[in-house]
């Protein structure tokens, strides 16, 4: 690729507004033929607007979007897909019941006959090393075994430009470099590909150019290989990052805090993951990382630690500081000092329709009860209070919102994060566990919620942080265990361990006993 | 131009008070529009459904007379629903309400003291919550749908009821008529001065309201209310039970019904008869919607509906219009209600199509879509977004 080379598609003052919201301001934007283009910034810089437009499932509100060097409107995504645009979403869309070349060919003109599209789906998937059978169940592959037939799907028609939105988000490591290898196979052909990440590592391995997007206008387009991480980040957060680093500490010293011997748990619902003998301990003073790839049991395990679910745990024990935790409902682990954090921040960490002070009643009432309630029995809530340390919480997160005590639901998902995190942290817990805490966060404040772990954990508590970020769980964790399956690998000390082995261990080799999950 | 609703980021102040209003006023002004259908004088017809009631003292002593049974099985309606409950068969523990507590003057029939009328209704609203117990249960055990189960016990009640005043329980000096003795004085609800017809049901309405305002509003079991109807999942991280929450606020409001039924059984009619199947537990609903689930607004919404049941006989006698217009206005009143809580959480914007932009550009070979452009329905974007889970 060379400079000169003619753009595939330019964008010229691309602006969307939506209400008085500037998502894109004047984006001028430009990709060319046979390279890879990666978009970084947080989230909320507009990325997935800009995309949207190009892809025809938004509108511009003003600009120009040129395709070969001449004006075009996009008015569908059929109309993109039918131009030489394809996408490939973070979110598949795909019927487990079906085979992979029924899911295919739904995409396509209904006369295209299914075996024609199992055909040319087996010899694209020969060209471009993706291995795939199309006549497999979807029900029955893997994440990244569905990824290919996205990227077949999008392969199908042939595009000229090729946009990957986070395709790295649900795949282990090794089925990321299987990717990269066909990412640099179509670019050797000549197309171009629109890389949106925001894992900056692959960003310098795989694009020659960089656009970065910060409050829905570009701040720079630069050549990713010669920054290093910490400047890519910086210019998507517009300062320099703090770089966190975990107190060190000797764990054959601390107490241990939490204890979990032989904790097993049926699934509640068909496609819930069973637990089963999960064993490990947690010292004072350390964050235990859980690494894993979505939906391996890491929710059901949360709930389990909780005490939310409805069943007990058909086998084990959880000892909280020598205390046994096993029979108690989540209120009464919080009084003995337990605090939790879940993935979800919508309805199940708060309730978005209510104000700040009542999700924080929501966590506390009985860990604060003494403060928040007064009248004895009747449970009279005694506002001042709650006022006050919801007060407290948003100074010390430094919570940003346009209310005094707005709706939970108004605030921006990194700002409800640190008032979740906030409202835990605020209580000193002497254990705090934590399902995804930066999801969906962005930069700024996911580096405000880390080292605030961090920090509880220098103070003494114990940190169970389960995560899908493996840069998460290696910039923070003390030790780090994986959980594949519904079982946890033994925890191992961080230095000790390589994104390799991290990896290895995702795809349940180890607890399927060398069984490899394609 | 099309019009729009966009979401609100927070709930409007001024159209949560309003809200009722605007759907009073749209309810009217459908009247209108049905009076003139039947050929009558709207204003005529207005004047006797809305303000005669209030005009003479009988008449708006009838209205406190059924604004009783309304507002006391609104307010536990209102409980119900602000917990996720749907609770369709107040008719039903109002009925048993009404059964349990005439029981005892039935089974007892020689006794008189002071005791009898606060053992009648405390049966009546243990009856009532009993009968609310039945849909809870089916729905946290077998997860049956509520809805249907609690309206089907309606008419299980209604039958039960109907059989025990023809048969077992009928007065034998009642010259064959269905219904029970009448009570003796120490079983009926005293009225609220000499030869009226309203009576201290209405004092335990108000006195309620109050209490369980407070309870909703500034206490832990109101908030734990809140909590698991808006999200069951975070209401379980907050550690409340949605089963346990579903069985209570059935048995709140199935004993607020049942006190409803022994009211107007010990202090209206003084015995069971046949004929206390009147739909006050269905006209409840709107109280209780109308009221914004508010147990003081629901008080205020009874009254209105109570309104509507006189100024409907009203104007059964002057205008010759059926009764059936009352159900009619009740029904409108509920649609429009339901609609102006929209306005709450949305706002109404109207959308002009924008005139030439530059990204509409002619583009050569999209022929037959081109003129979509930037025009097309937002409504149709995000179906076509939707289905390729756009979620970038």
């Amino acid at each position: 690729m060379s400079a000169d080379e003619p753009k595939l598609l330019e964008t010229k003052g691309l602006t969307k507004v939506f209400g008085t919201l500037f998502a894109n301001d004047k984006v001028d934007f430009d990709i060319r033929p046979g390279e890879i283009h990666a978009l970084l910034g947080e989230n909320g810089a507009g990325k997935s607007t800009l995309v949207k437009m190009l892809f025809g499932s938004l509108q511009p509100t003003e600009g120009v979007v040129e395709w070969r060097g001449e004006p075009v409107s996009i008015p569908s995504p059929s109309t993109a897909r039918r131009m030489g645009i394809g996408m490939v979403f973070q979110h598949f869309s795909l019927f487990e019941a079906l085979t992979v070349a029924e899911n295919i060919a739904l995409s396509m003109q209904p006369d295209v006959q299914t075996s024609q599209v199992a055909e040319r789906a087996r010899e694209l998937s020969n060209q471009y090393g993706l291995p795939l059978d199309p006549y497999a169940l979807v029900g029955d592959l893997s994440v990244g075994e569905r990824q290919r037939i996205e990227i077949i799907r999008c392969l199908m028609q042939d595009p000229s430009l090729v946009i990957l939105d986070e395709p790295t988000s649900v795949l282990t490591p090794q089925e990321a470099d299987t990717l990269f290898e066909t990412l640099f196979r179509l670019r050797d052909e000549g197309r171009a590909i629109l890389y949106i990440s925001h894992r900056l590592e692959e960003v310098q391995r795989l694009c020659s150019r960089a656009t970065i997007m910060r409050h829905g206008k570009v701040v720079d387009i630069c050549d990713p290989r010669e920054e290093t991480a910490a400047t890519l980040a910086a210019r998507m957060v517009g300062a320099e990052l703090q770089d966190i680093r975990p107190a060190p500490v000797s764990l054959d010293a601390a107490p241990v805090v939490l204890s979990v011997r032989g904790l097993s748990l049926a699934p509640d619902n068909p496609f819930a993951v069973a637990l089963k003998d999960i064993n490990f301990d947690v010292h004072a003073g350390e964050v235990l990382g859980i690494a894993g790839i979505a939906g391996e049991g890491q929710g059901e395990f949360f709930s389990a630690l909780s005490g939310e679910v409805e069943q007990l745990p058909t086998g084990g024990k959880i000892e909280l500081s020598g205390e046994d935790l096993s029979a108690l409902n989540i209120s009464e682990r919080r009084k003995k000092g337990a605090a939790f954090v879940p993935e979800e921040r919508h309805g199940h960490g708060a309730v978005t329709g209510m104000r700040l002070t009542d999700n924080m009643l929501l966590a506390r009432h009985k860990s604060d009860q003494d403060s928040f309630q007064s009248g004895g029995g009747l449970g009279v809530i005694v506002r001042s209070a709650i006022r006050a340390a919801t007060d407290r919480v948003n100074a010390a997160m430094d919570v940003r919102k346009g209310a005094p005590d707005p709706n939970a639901g108004s605030l921006s998902g990194g700002n409800l994060q640190k008032f979740i995190m906030g409202r835990e942290l605020d209580r000193q817990p002497a254990l705090l566990v934590v399902n995804q805490p930066t999801w969906g966060v962005d930069a700024g404040a996911a580096g405000h919620i880390r080292q605030s772990l961090v920090d509880l954990a220098a103070s003494g508590s114990a940190v169970i942080m389960i995560s899908q970020d493996l840069d998460e769980i290696f910039s923070i964790a003390t030790r780090i265990a994986v959980i594949a399956k519904g079982t946890l690998s033994e925890p191992t000390d961080a230095a000790k361990m390589s994104r390799e082995a991290v990896g290895l261990l995702m795809t349940g080799q180890a607890a399927d006993g060398g069984q490899v999950a394609a | 131009m099309r019009v729009e609703l966009t979401k609100r980021s927070d709930a409007s102040p001024l159209f949560s008070i309003a809200s009722p209003f605007i759907a009073l006023l749209l309810t009217m002004a459908a009247g209108v529009i049905m009076f003139l259908l039947l050929g009558k004088d709207p204003i005529t017809g207005l004047y006797t459904y809305f303000v005669q009631p209030l005009l003479d003292t009988w008449s708006l002593e009838q209205v406190l007379v059924k604004a009783t049974p309304l507002a006391l099985i609104g307010i536990g309606l209102a409980i119900c629903f602000r917990s996720g409950n749907w609770n369709i068969g107040a008719e039903g523990q109002y009925l048993i309400g009404g059964a349990f507590g005439a029981a005892i003057p039935v089974f007892l029939p020689g006794v008189d003291t002071w005791l009898l009328l606060p053992a009648m209704v405390l049966m009546g609203m243990l009856g009532g919550a009993l009968y609310g117990a039945i849909p809870a249960l089916l729905k946290t055990r077998f997860g049956a749908n509520e809805i249907l189960t609690s309206l089907m016990l309606v008419y299980v009640a209604q039958q039960l009821v109907d059989w025990l005043v023809r048969a077992p329980w009928r007065d034998p000096k009642g010259m064959g008529f269905p219904g029970t003795p009448s009570f003796p004085p120490g079983g009926q609800m005293p009225k609220l001065w000499q030869y009226a017809d309203a009576h201290y049901g209405l004092v335990l309405a108000i006195v309620l309201a109050v209490v369980i305002w407070f309870v909703l509003s500034r206490t832990m079991k109101g908030f734990e209310i809140a909590v698991l109807g808006s999200s069951a999942r975070a209401g379980r991280f907050a550690g409340f039970s949605a089963k346990r929450m579903t069985i209570f606020a059935f048995c709140v409001s199935g004993a607020l019904a049942g006190l409803a039924g022994i009211a107007e059984v010990s202090g209206t009619v003084g015995k069971l008869d046949d004929k206390l199947s009147l739909g006050y537990g269905f006209s409840a609903i709107i109280v209780a919607f109308l009221g914004r689930l508010n147990p003081l607004g629901c008080l205020a919404a009874a009254f209105v509906l109570a309104l509507t049941y006189i100024g409907g006989e009203n104007a059964q006698i002057a205008m010759g219009i059926s009764d059936r217009a009352t159900r009619v206005f009740q029904g409108l009143l509920l649609f429009f209600v339901l609609a102006s809580d929209t306005l709450i959480q949305y706002q109404i914007r109207v959308v002009r199509p924008k005139p030439d932009k530059p990204s509409q550009t002619h583009q050569p070979h999209s022929g037959p879509i081109q003129g979509r452009g930037s025009g097309s329905p937002q409504g149709k974007v995000i179906a076509s977004a939707g289905q390729t889970e756009m979620n970038a």
